[in-house]
C-alpha cells in the first residue's frame, strides 16, 4: 500500500470504517451514520473541543479523546457509547443546564434547540445538581437580532463563524471560568458594534436561543444552517 | 566571544574579587528585599566606604540564600550568616570582620536546612550579583554554551541531556532529552524555544528565586536548548507579578547581547538566537503550554486540545520547545559536568535535584534544593525544623492546586515523580505547604477549588461549571449545610472533571479534593453528619431567619 495515500482503516463500535487523510473520528462516524453527541462542533467551522460531549474511548489510550479533533490513526478501535461515556455526557449536559437560565417553555428555540435535543437524546430527565440562577443580561440593541446571555452555553460557534466565515470577528469571549461571556467588539452593545455586518450567521449557527431574530415568539426560532455547507463547498471549489 | 575571551573575563573578575580581603553579601531577592534588605545593603556600603574608602571590603547584593523567613540575610567572608539584619546593624557587622562574629544576629548554618541541601540549580544563588554577567562568567558561566557551540554537535548535546535523566521541572516530569530530540527532529521553517516562567501555584516561588538570583543560568540553558533543537527565536513568558525577575532578566539579556553571547552568530558560529520577554497578564492557566503559546501569539490565553503537541505545532504553528525555568537552569551544570554525573544524583526514575519552596506551618520557611528521593519527613521535620508552637503535623500539600494533601502515613515516602503520583499527589513545580492540626482539610480543599474555579479559562464545560459546582458543595460542607448525598455528588463531579476536562488545569483540579477525601474522610463526615469541624475552622452558617 502506498503510505502517501494517507488512507486508514479503523473500527468504530465494532464496525470497520475507512478514513481519508486528515479525517477525524467524528468525520468518519458521521459518514457511517454513527451518532456522537456534541454541541460546540459544527461542520464547516474549526473545532475547539470545548463541550467535551464527543469524548470517546480509544483502545490503548488511557485518556478519553475528543472525537471532533482526534485524527484517525491506522487500526484505531473506537467506542462511542458506554455506560461511563453516557454518564459523563448526561452530567455535562446537566452542568450546562444548571449554569445558565434555560427555561424551555418560554424559549424561542423550544423544539429546535441543540441543547434540548442532546438532553432528550441522552435521557437527561431531571437535574441532580442545583441551578445557579445567575443574573444575566439580554442585549436587544441590534435592530434585527437579540443576544440573550441566559441561554448561552459558550460553545463559541458564533465567535468562529464570524471570524472564519464572515471575516468580521465581531464576536469574542471575555472573562474567565464561570464568568465567561460572549461579547461583541470590545464589550459594546451589539447595536453599536462597528465591525458587525449584520449578516446573521452567528444567529443561525447558535445551538440554543441565545442568539435570535427579533419578532420570534416561543418555539418560532428555527435556525437555517444550509448556508454553511454551501459556502464551504463554494469556497473549496474556488480554491 | 571565544572560549579564551570568556575565560579571560572570568579570570579578570576573579582577580578583582580577590583584590578585596573581605566580602559582605546581602540578599536582594524579593523575600529579603520586602524586609528592606536594600536599606541594609546601603548602610553596609556607607559603613565600608567611611572606613577605608571601600578598598578592603566589598559589599554586594546577591540572590536568594534560602532561609527567607529569617530575612534580611547577610553573609560574610568569615563564614557567618546573619539573620534579621537591620540597617543599624551595619557598623557592628563591618567591625566584626576583624574581630568576633556578631552573636546577636547569628544564624546557624550547621543545621539540616542548609546541610541536607545539594545545590545545582541554586549553586550561584546567594553568591553572585545577579545584575552582573561577569560574576556569572567567573563561576564558569556560559562555559557550557561556548563548549557546546564549538565542540559538540546538537545531537551530542541532546544525548548528554538524555543521559542525565533530567525530567521537566514544571510538574509533569516529561523526559527533557526526549522532548528536545522530538523538537530537533520536527521540520518547520523556523523553530522556537520558550521558557515557562508563569509560576502561579499558591505558595510556590522557586522560579522567581532562580530568575532573581541567577538569570544568566536560565538564558544559558535556553541558548543550549535552542542550539540543540535548531531554534532561532526564544521567548521567556514571565508573569507580570514578578517585576524584579523581569528587571533582572532584561538586564541579563542586554548584557549577554553586548558580549555576543546572545544575538547573531554567537561565539563566532552560525548559531543565532534572539530572546524576548513576554509578560503574563495574571492568568494561572497561561502556565499550561498551549495557553501560554496562545498568549504569546496575542490571543486569549486558553488551552487547545493536544495533539498536535507544541513540539510539532507550537508557537505560530512552528515546532516549539517549551521548558520550565528550573529545567533550563539545570542544563548548564549538566553539560559542564556530564550527563552521567547528574544521573548519579537522585533515584532510579527521578534524577538530579529539585528546588522546593517550603512554606506553611514549619519553622524554617524558604527555598531548598534537595536530591530527589529525600523523604517528606526529612524535608518537613529535619530541614523544615518541624511544626512550631508544639502543634501536631497534619498534612503536606505538594504540587499546588493540581496536587494533593498527603497525611502523616506518607511521610516516609521518597520525593520522586512516581511515588508522589501513587499516593494521589504530584511533584508539581515545587510548592510544599505544611499544615498542622489547626487546618481543616475540607477548608483547604475548598480554598484550592476556589482557586481553580476562578482560574478556569471557561473554554470547556466540565471545568467551567464543574469547578463551580464542586466549590458550591465544599462551601456547603464547611457551612455545615451539606448532606450525605452532596458527598456522593462531589465524588461524581471529581471523576467527571478529572476525566473529561480539556487541559491539565481542569483534569487536576479535583486532586486536592480527592486526596483529602482519601486520607481525611473522617473530617468530611464530621462536618456532614455531626455538623462539627474537628479543627475548629469552619463555623455553622447562621441561617437568616425572617421575622414577622
Amino acid at each position: 500500500m502506498n503510505p502517501a495515500a494517507g488512507v486508514k482503516t479503523l473500527k468504530i463500535d465494532g464496525r470497520d470504517c475507512s478514513a481519508g487523510p486528515g479525517q477525524t473520528i467524528l468525520d468518519v462516524a458521521r459518514e457511517n451514520n454513527i451518532f456522537i453527541p456534541r454541541l460546540c462542533e459544527m461542520k464547516g467551522l474549526s473545532n475547539v473541543g470545548g463541550c467535551r460531549l464527543c469524548l470517546v474511548e480509544v483502545n490503548g489510550l488511557n485518556k478519553l479523546q475528543p472525537s471532533c479533533v482526534t485524527a484517525v490513526e491506522e487500526g484505531m478501535e473506537v467506542t462511542t457509547r458506554s455506560e461511563r461515556l453516557d454518564g459523563y455526557r448526561r452530567m455535562i449536559v446537566e452542568l450546562l443546564f444548571t449554569e445558565g437560565n434555560h427555561v424551555c417553555s418560554v424559549c424561542v428555540s423550544n423544539g429546535h434547540c441543540d441543547l434540548q435535543f442532546m438532553a432528550q437524546k441522552l435521557g437527561v430527565t431531571h437535574m441532580h445538581l442545583p441551578y445557579r440562577y445567575p443574573k444575566k443580561l439580554v442585549d436587544a440593541s441590534h435592530e434585527r437580532f437579540v443576544l440573550d446571555h441566559n441561554r448561552c452555553i459558550l460553545c463559541t460557534r458564533c465567535v468562529r463563524v464570524c471570524d472564519e466565515i464572515e471575516g468580521a470577528h465581531t464576536w469574542d469571549v471575555m472573562g474567565r471560568g464561570i464568568d465567561s461571556k460572549v461579547i461583541t467588539d470590545l464589550n459594546q452593545p451589539w447595536g453599536a458594534s462597528e465591525s458587525c455586518t449584520g449578516c446573521g450567521k452567528c444567529v443561525q449557527v447558535c445551538p440554543t436561543g441565545a442568539l435570535l431574530e427579533k419578532g420570534r415568539s416561543v418555539a418560532e426560532m428555527e435556525k437555517r444552517r444550509q448556508f454553511l455547507p454551501y459556502l464551504t463547498l463554494m469556497r473549496e471549489e474556488h480554491e | 566571544m571565544t572560549l579564551e575571551e570568556l575565560e579571560e573575563i572570568g579570570r579578570r573578575e576573579r582577580a578583582a574579587q580577590e583584590g578585596f580581603q573581605q566580602h559582605v553579601n546581602v540578599c536582594v531577592a524579593a523575600g529579603c528585599l520586602s524586609c528592606q534588605s536594600d536599606a541594609v545593603k546601603d548602610a553596609l556600603s556607607n559603613e565600608v566606604a567611611s572606613r577605608d574608602g571601600g578598598k578592603r571590603c566589598q559589599v554586594k547584593g546577591v540572590g536568594c540564600m534560602g532561609l527567607c523567613a529569617e530575612g534580611p540575610l547577610v553573609s560574610t567572608s568569615d563564614g557567618q550568616l546573619y539573620q534579621h539584619v537591620a540597617p543599624s546593624d551595619a557598623a557592628e557587622i563591618v567591625e566584626s570582620l576583624d574581630a568576633k562574629p556578631v552573636a546577636r544576629l547569628h544564624c546557624p548554618t550547621d543545621v539540616p536546612f542548609f546541610e541536607r541541601q545539594k545545590k545545582i540549580v541554586l549553586e550561584n544563588s546567594g553568591e553572585i550579583d545577579p545584575e552582573r554577567i561577569e560574576e556569572y562568567i567567573a563561576r564558569d558561566g556560559y562555559l557550557a554554551l561556548t563548549r557546546a557551540l564549538t565542540e559538540m554537535k546538537p545531537q551530542q548535546v541532546i544525548a548528554e541531556i538524555t543521559t542525565s535523566g533530567l525530567r521537566g521541572r514544571g510538574g509533569a516530569g516529561y523526559p527533557t532529552g526526549l522532548k528536545w530530540s522530538t523538537v530537533a527532529k520536527a521540520t518547520g521553517t523556523q523553530k522556537f524555544v520558550l521558557c515557562n516562567a508563569d509560576e502561579g501555584d499558591p505558595g510556590a516561588f522557586m522560579d522567581r528565586s532562580v530568575l532573581e538570583s541567577d538569570p544568566h543560568r536560565v538564558l544559558e540553558g535556553m541558548l543550549i536548548a535552542a542550539y540543540a533543537v535548531g531554534a532561532s527565536e526564544g521567548y521567556i513568558y514571565v508573569r507580570a507579578e514578578y517585576p524584579l525577575a523581569i528587571k533582572r532578566l532584561k538586564i541579563a539579556i542586554r548584557q549577554a547581547e553586548r558580549l555576543g553571547l546572545l544575538g547573531s552568530n554567537i561565539c563566532g558560529t552560525e548559531f543565532s538566537l534572539r530572546i524576548d520577554l513576554r509578560l503574563g497578564a495574571g492568568a494561572f492557566v497561561c502556565g499550561e503550554e498551549t495557553a501560554l503559546i496562545a498568549s504569546i501569539e496575542g490571543k486569549r490565553g486558553t488551552p487547545r486540545p493536544r495533539p498536535p503537541y507544541p513540539a510539532m505545532e507550537g508557537l505560530f504553528g512552528e515546532p516549539t520547545l517549551i521548558n520550565n525555568v528550573e529545567t533550563y537552569a539545570s542544563v548548564p551544570p549538566i553539560l559542564r559536568n556530564g550527563g552521567m554525573w547528574y544521573a548519579q544524583i537522585g533515584t532510579e526514575k527521578s534524577k538530579g535535584t529539585k528546588v522546593f519552596a517550603l512554606a506553611g506551618r514549619v519553622r524554617n520557611t524558604g527555598l531548598v534544593e534537595v536530591p530527589m528521593g529525600i523523604t517528606l519527613r526529612e524535608m518537613v521535620f529535619d530541614m523544615g525544623g518541624g511544626i512550631p508552637e508544639g502543634k501536631r503535623f497534619k498534612a503536606v500539600q505538594t504540587g499546588g492546586p493540581s496536587g494533593g494533601c498527603l497525611p502523616a502515613e506518607t511521610l516516609d515516602m521518597p520525593v520522586e515523580y512516581e511515588s508522589l503520583a501513587k499516593v494521589g499527589s504530584i511533584m508539581g513545580s515545587g510548592g510544599m505547604i505544611v499544615m498542622d492540626e489547626s487546618s481543616c482539610m475540607v477548608d483547604v480543599a475548598k480554598y484550592f477549588m476556589e482557586f481553580c474555579m476562578t482560574e478556569s479559562c471557561g473554554k470547556c464545560a466540565p471545568c467551567r461549571v464543574g469547578t463551580y459546582q464542586m466549590h458550591r458543595i465544599l462551601s456547603a460542607i464547611t457551612n455545615m449545610t451539606a448532606t450525605e448525598n452532596d458527598l456522593k455528588t462531589l465524588e461524581e463531579l471529581c471523576d467527571l472533571v478529572k476525566h473529561t476536562s480539556l487541559c491539565g488545569l481542569g483534569q487536576s483540579s479535583p486532586n486536592p479534593v480527592l486526596s483529602t477525601l482519601r486520607y481525611f474522610l473522617a473530617e468530611y463526615k464530621a462536618h456532614v453528619r455531626e455538623h462539627r469541624c474537628p479543627a475548629g475552622v469552619c463555623a455553622m452558617k447562621v441561617q437568616e431567619t425572617v421575622t414577622a
